[in-house]
């Protein structure tokens, strides 16, 4: 839900060219590399084999080709898994290219078939010179990086919600429900920039009790019910195309959006929020179990968002980060005891033990969270 | 009069730059963060935090409890040792009136959370005490393994309790790594003080139960009068209390020569929370409810006896010429007479967890007692108890804790346990 806090923090307004930094769409060809032509990454679904892993500062452009059978994602990260570029849901036999500035330092580049989990990290290298950054260049570095993030994001959200709202509207519920916890993990890594706008959220991801008098309960969970409860979407195609015209709006308020600094850090602290409150007690996906799935990607946006923070908190407080990548740490390890494949068991195969342990991983990550945005401030 | 928790906040906030008006206060403040408000016997005073023993133990009991037992989550000792270090602090500023954190509820900058909850601005220490307690499991976990490198350093006084005839003990409110028993006079403050060190803890401690008491079940001290029960009894008439310091040598602290010299000075807690039926109890008659406590339950003397506080005489025979107090009556069953001599001190309170789904309170005793020894003391009394106690049949034991409370924190460069982590 909206937060008065948040509300009331000046949005700032994107201004012109905020993507400069770089894009993951197919057709940008501007970005010529160091080398003359795109590193060739070569995906399957075991290895991830980088062209070239020694490279020159500059914009850098990868052509990333999944040869396997999973769908994945590419990324190059800096450190604490500061992303500095990526690429989502490229899918079996398909090509995708990325344009990525990187200044001189040391990055990892990562693979992540079935789009999970750590992935297939490699070395990468990059040459040259660079000036640190002053404390408010790494402030503004920061909403720079999280609108990247948030392009992709949305990006991935507007693909996969397409595909499960035809999924829906086939008639199909076994591709349906199968689709449905990997559409939502693009919703809810980005969660608190979507709360920004009050009224979508709600008929986006609204849950059945927060449905006031006269409102019609409709979005993901509405089709969630259909299909696990009643068993019967013959009804359910014009609720899903709604979804997917509000999930348009939103994905395109979304890009046009550029989050302060502070929106960040509180950000980070909400998605851990909605963890501790919707996805341990299982409240947020009642019909389908599937809360592991938005646990896990709400515990991906929050580290996304501290990510793009970190060189900013490392100049200011670089105890308080050693001791988040400790708590997030721990809460993959938390996590990854109910992997199931490339998901997650469902909540009612958890046991109380089971839930008080993520609770208890997630409470010890949250306290140190909730004083970053202090940090950012001061 | 004591100092209220919002004065303590704004003399606080003197020395934090940039903090308007606090200047006003500067010479008050100076006063009270160098010397503690005096101790109090009034309900609002400040009970000192620092000191040979915990306090809570033989502090007139107050009328309000949060008990919490909590599971060390962390294998990192530092970080263990850190917290225990960060909730002394935190307890000497509860105690005496003040926030948790040195920033306070309200004085932060707006961006950060406040290092203080606040629910307990504008109110008075009301007695706060804090007392902490080391659990077996905190020296070897289940499977035996010495987690944080003390386990050579666990008393033979903290080895598990024996199950007892009877016991119904429900392990998820069992047990527990470390325990803090929260008195106050004022059951906010109680929950403030518990609520704001689980907080410091988060990521070392997880909470693995709690209780809240309201209604004390004993004095600890003469000037106290003697509390009732949900039985609607007298209870803790003849408890060790706080005048009687040669029995308190001898039956309630450790000390030298007991085993382990970290614990010199303190003592063990053992906790055990007894459901009441009582429904059924209501539906005994007064003398059959006399009988099986042995005590007259308007005045509380003794049955055979005139006054509240007359020594029991097992010899005293009723009209039928049976002994007035039945051999198989609770206090004389839990008499020291009948005990070896062995004595305890009690500071339970009562409970009422709402209802039970059946339409009957989920109420009854949340048993504390400290003792030297427990094996020596607690246990054969509750041995007794368990064989022979006509009240069994309206009670339940359901949850058991045992826990060992080290000597007091001296100063502000002591902490909980400092001896035990040495």
């Amino acid at each position: 839900m909206r937060r008065r806090y948040l509300a009331t923090v000046a949005v700032a307004l994107l201004a012109g060219g905020l993507a400069a930094c770089s894009s993951s769409d197919d057709n940008a060809g501007s970005g010529a590399d160091a080398a003359g032509g795109p590193i060739a990454v070569n995906a399957n679904d075991t290895a991830c084999e980088v062209g070239v892993t020694d490279i020159d500062a500059g914009t850098v452009q990868f052509k990333i080709t999944n040869k396997g059978g999973k769908v994945t994602e590419f990324y190059v990260y800096a450190a604490g898994d500061r992303v500095m570029g990526e690429v989502e849901n490229i899918a079996p036999g398909l090509s995708r290219e990325l344009h990525v500035e990187l200044a001189a330092g040391t990055y990892e580049t990562a693979c992540k078939p079935g789009m999970i989990g750590k992935g297939i990290r490699g070395p990468l290298k990059v040459n040259g010179s660079a000036a640190p950054l002053t404390e408010d260049a790494a402030l503004k570095d920061a909403t720079d990086n999280y609108s990247r993030y948030v392009k992709s994001q949305t990006d991935a959200l507007l693909t996969k919600t397409q595909e499960f709202v035809d999924a829906v509207k086939a008639g199909d519920i076994e591709k349906s429900k199968a689709l449905f916890p990997v559409a939502r993990t693009y919703w809810e890594r980005i969660e608190p920039v979507a709360e920004i706008f009050g009224d979508l959220d709600p008929k986006i991801d609204g849950r059945e009790e927060v449905v006031e008098e006269g409102m019609k309960f409709t979005g993901f969970h509405a089709i969630e019910r259909d299909l696990w409860k009643t068993g019967d979407i013959s009804k359910s195609g014009p609720m899903a195309d709604e979804l997917m015209v509000n999930v348009k709006e939103i994905v395109a308020k979304s890009q046009a959006e550029q989050l302060s600094p502070l929106q960040l850090a509180n950000g980070a602290k909400e998605l851990l929020d909605e963890v501790a409150t919707g996805k341990i007690t299982g409240e947020e996906d009642r019909y389908s179990h599937t809360d592991l799935w938005d646990f896990n990607a709400n515990v991906e946006g929050s580290k996304a968002a501290i990510a793009a923070l970190r060189p900013a908190l490392e100049q200011r407080n670089a105890d308080l980060v050693k001791q988040l990548d400790t708590e997030f740490a721990n809460v993959d390890t938390e996590l990854s005891k109910h992997r199931n494949g490339d998901g997650w068991k469902f909540h009612n195969e958890l046991s109380q033990a089971d839930l008080k342990g993520l609770s208890d991983v997630i409470n010890a990550l949250a306290e140190p969270i909730s004083k970053v945005a202090a940090v950012v401030a001061g | 009069m004591a100092i209220t928790r919002r004065q303590a906040m704004t003399l606080a906030g003197v020395g934090v730059a940039g903090i308007a008006g606090a200047a006003a206060g500067a010479t008050a403040v100076l006063a009270a963060d160098s010397e503690p408000p005096a101790p109090s016997s009034a309900a609002s005073g400040a009970v000192p935090f620092h000191g040979d023993h915990q306090a809570g133990i033989i502090t007139s009991a107050q009328d309000r409890l949060h008990f919490v037992a909590f599971d060390v989550i962390t294998k990192d000792r530092d970080r263990l040792v850190s917290m225990l270090q960060d909730w002394s602090a935190a307890a000497a500023r509860m105690t005496a009136g003040q926030d948790a954190g040195t920033i306070g509820a309200v004085n932060g900058i707006p961006e950060a959370p406040p290092d203080d909850t606040g629910e307990a601005l504008d109110l008075p220490p009301a007695g706060l005490t804090l007392t902490v307690g080391f659990g077996p499991t905190l020296f070897r976990d289940a499977n035996g393994v010495d987690r944080f490198g003390i386990a050579a350093k666990r008393p033979a006084a903290l080895l598990d309790l024996p199950k007892f005839p009877g016991d119904a003990l429900q392990p998820e409110i069992s047990g527990g790594d470390l325990c803090v028993q929260a008195c106050a006079n004022d059951p906010q403050v109680a929950v403030h003080a518990i609520r704001n060190l689980a907080r410091i803890g988060m990521g070392v401690v997880s909470v693995r139960w709690s209780q809240l008491g309201f209604g004390r079940t004993s004095s600890t001290s003469r000037d106290q009068v003697t509390p009732r029960n949900l039985f609607g009894f007298k209870d803790g008439t003849a408890n060790l209390k706080a005048e009687d310091t040669a029995l308190l040598d001898e039956h309630l602290w450790a000390r030298g020569g007991d085993g382990q010299s970290w614990m010199d000075g303190g003592s063990y807690l053992v906790a055990r929370k007894i459901r009441m039926i009582i429904e059924t109890w209501d539906r005994t008659s007064l003398g059959e409810q006399e009988e099986i406590v042995g005590r007259a339950k308007g005045s509380g003397a003794p049955l055979g006896h005139q006054n509240e506080f007359d020594e029991l005489d097992f010899v005293i025979k009723g009209p039928d010429g049976e002994p007035a107090i039945a051999d198989v009556a609770h206090v004389k069953l839990a008499h020291h007479s009948q005990n070896g001599g062995v004595r305890i001190l009690r500071r339970g309170y009562n409970f009422v967890d709402g209802s039970d789904g059946l339409g009957r309170l989920n109420a009854g005793l949340f048993f504390i007692s400290f003792q030297r020894d427990p094996h020596k003391q607690f246990v054969p009394i509750q041995l007794q108890l368990a064989r022979h106690d006509v009240m069994n049949e309206y009670i339940r034991h359901v949850s058991s804790a045992l826990f060992a409370c080290p000597p007091g924190v001296k100063d502000g460069g002591d902490f909980w346990g400092q001896a035990l982590f040495a």
